[in-house]
């Protein structure tokens, strides 16, 4: 074999064994999720009852449950959907089809850009000092909704976008063509074309949103929380209440970081039948998200 | 028609106050960082602030330096970023190359799933498992130490990286990659000459990304690296940084007003400021290649 051949061999063989490393790089991260999650699960199996879902935390581990946490999960993530949903569509929307390509817009997208890499705990310190102290929400569910909200802005405001983005010129060239006005176009086009899209941002967002723990500790999410947050409806007149907005909270992953920094192998346990059931939500979550890119991809074809 | 016209106007118009709150929510931040960090700043000199080597704020005799809480970020991101830049890297090329359209469908979404672990349930993975799992081969290493929360914060930060630097190239002219088939360079060899410095802004965007990520991350190293400011670059052993001096300090609820809650802020103040560096740096690469390719 002379000295040419070799060379071409060579880089064959090295192609090749790069193909492999790259396929088992790839199969490592599987690897991973499985050892984590079957780390999780064998961990904490045993306690995983229909009595965890529905007991108070307690000083004695065994007795234990996530009642308080998954209840404030739930009740804070509607709070966080409620108010990043439409402010960040909305925002996607103007920057998209309103937004003139001069230095304001520039700045804007600077902006989000920069907020979306801005560490979550920087968030914590916002809302601590905005509004527990200044707004004087307190510690309360109202405070850890805004603060989830705000974290996950930029992600529905980047999906909204590129959603958008992905809709041709044609359509609303069509749209205008037969008389609509701006709005109208965007009410019966652009918003039905892009809701696949957005929607995925705006689940990932969520998922992403039920698993944060650093902002809310830096808020004040207590970790002893022995009692759910008062009912929305009243027996008596006006038979409707928003105190609950104002209510002390703990979530899920609060709670596991408790349990975690606790010494005795009880509360580890918890901590992993906890963490498997916030592993089950987040990637539920994002198995929807998932679903419905692909649906929605499917479905709408130029 | 007139009815039309204002109600045209009325949307624009609040659409473009919601596009405002995120310009709020910035300033809100650097605001609130500045307000509350005052008093700090007031009671220390900078130059003891950058120069002390010791961090004991909660103590009585109080030294003020930054130095070991920026030493334990920047070693628990240095070991993440030796993880994942390469392996984002390998999955990238692997993504973009090679793989076949129908395995990249479902091995993308496994992908993203890393990203989407809630990082409470990493800092578990990370104290009850890998540092075990340490200990195992390494006798001498501590229970809490530097090198198990960065391996793990690695592998979290793996597909940001891989996916940017993927999505950027993707984005390279396939007249450029065809060009380096028909001279015989093998797929490797068109990634490494050809795909890398054509896709290379995108690229270097996805690892300043991952470093900003990593610097900010803060519950697997609040869990798995010890509350212990220690200025040294030692793995083994426990460090504490920015971000896990903020959580321990929220921890022991302390009053509004006081010192101890302004050395939050101050510390925030750093932590802003060195993530606001790599994402600026970041979005300008990315943006460089978006109207590149136009």
């Amino acid at each position: 074999m002379n000295r040419e051949d070799l060379k071409i061999y060579t880089a064959r063989y090295i192609d090749h064994a790069f193909a492999i490393t790259g396929l088992l790089c790839c199969l490592a991260s599987l690897g991973i999720i499985a050892v984590l999650f079957f780390d999780l699960v064998l961990d904490g199996l045993p306690r995983i009852t229909s009595t965890f879902f529905f007991s108070f935390p307690s000083r004695i581990p065994e007795k234990a449950g996530i009642l308080s946490a998954w209840v404030g999960s739930v009740i804070v993530i509607v709070v966080t959907a409620l108010f990043s949903i439409p402010i960040g569509v909305a925002t996607g929307i103007y920057l998209e089809e309103y937004g003139k390509k001069n230095w304001i817009t520039d700045i804007i997208e600077i902006n989000i850009s920069n907020l979306a890499g801005v560490p979550s705990i920087i968030y914590g310190l916002l809302s601590l000092s905005l509004f527990v102290y200044l707004l004087k929400f307190g510690e309360s569910i109202l405070t850890g909704g805004l603060t989830l909200g705000l974290l996950i802005l930029p992600i529905v405001i980047t999906a909204t976008r590129e959603s958008i983005r992905t809709i041709p010129q044609s359509i609303r060239e069509a749209s205008y063509a037969l008389g609509a006005t701006k709005w109208q176009t965007i009410r019966w086009h652009i918003i039905p074309y892009s809701t696949g899209g957005i929607l995925t941002g705006i689940i990932i967002g969520l998922s992403r949103a039920i698993g944060e723990t650093a902002p809310l500790i830096t808020i004040g999410a207590l970790t002893f929380i022995a009692f759910l947050p008062s009912s929305p409806i009243q027996p008596s007149f006006p038979f409707i209440s928003f105190g609950w907005l104002f209510d002390a909270f703990t979530v899920m992953p609060v709670q596991i970081f408790n349990w975690i920094s606790r010494p005795q192998k009880g509360f580890h346990i918890n901590a992993a039948a906890a963490s498997s059931v916030l592993l089950v939500m987040t990637l539920l979550l994002n198995g929807i998200a998932i679903y419905i890119r692909y649906r929605f991809r499917r479905r709408i074809r130029w | 028609m007139e009815a039309t016209k204002a109600k045209e106007k009325i949307i624009e118009a609040g659409l473009l106050i919601a596009s405002a709150s995120s310009i709020l929510t910035t300033a809100g931040i650097i605001f609130v960082l500045f307000y509350e960090s005052f008093p700090f700043f007031k009671h220390t000199s900078f130059f003891e602030f950058i120069t002390e080597k010791q961090w004991t704020p909660l103590f009585a005799d109080r030294r003020l330096g930054i130095l070991p809480l920026v030493a334990g970020t920047l070693l628990t991101t240095l070991i993440a970023t030796i993880i994942a830049i390469p392996v984002g890297l390998i999955v990238a090329i692997y993504l973009s190359e090679y793989a076949p359209s129908r395995l990249k469908e479902i091995l993308k979404p496994i992908l993203e799933l890393l990203a989407a672990v809630p990082t409470v349930v990493y800092g578990y993975f990370a104290l009850l498992f890998l540092t075990p799992l340490l200990q195992s081969f390494f006798p001498d290493i501590s229970g809490f130490n530097a090198l198990s929360p960065g391996i793990v914060m690695g592998i979290m930060i793996i597909p940001y990286i891989s996916s940017l630097s993927e999505d950027s190239m993707k984005a390279v002219p396939m007249a450029l990659k065809e060009a380096s088939y028909a001279l015989g360079a093998t797929r490797f060899q068109t990634s490494i000459r050809v795909v890398i410095p054509a896709a290379f802004s995108g690229v270097a965007s996805s690892f300043l990304l991952g470093i900003s990520r990593a610097m900010g991350e803060t519950m697997v190293v609040a869990i798995a690296a010890g509350m212990m400011p220690n200025l040294t670059a030692n793995p083994f052993e426990p460090v504490q940084t920015l971000t896990s001096y903020i959580v321990q300090v929220s921890l022991g609820d302390v009053p509004h007003g006081t010192f101890e809650y302004s050395t939050v802020f101050a510390v925030g103040v750093v932590l802003f400021f060195m993530t606001l560096i790599f994402n600026i740096l970041s979005f300008f690469l990315r943006k460089g290649i978006r109207e590149g390719v136009r």
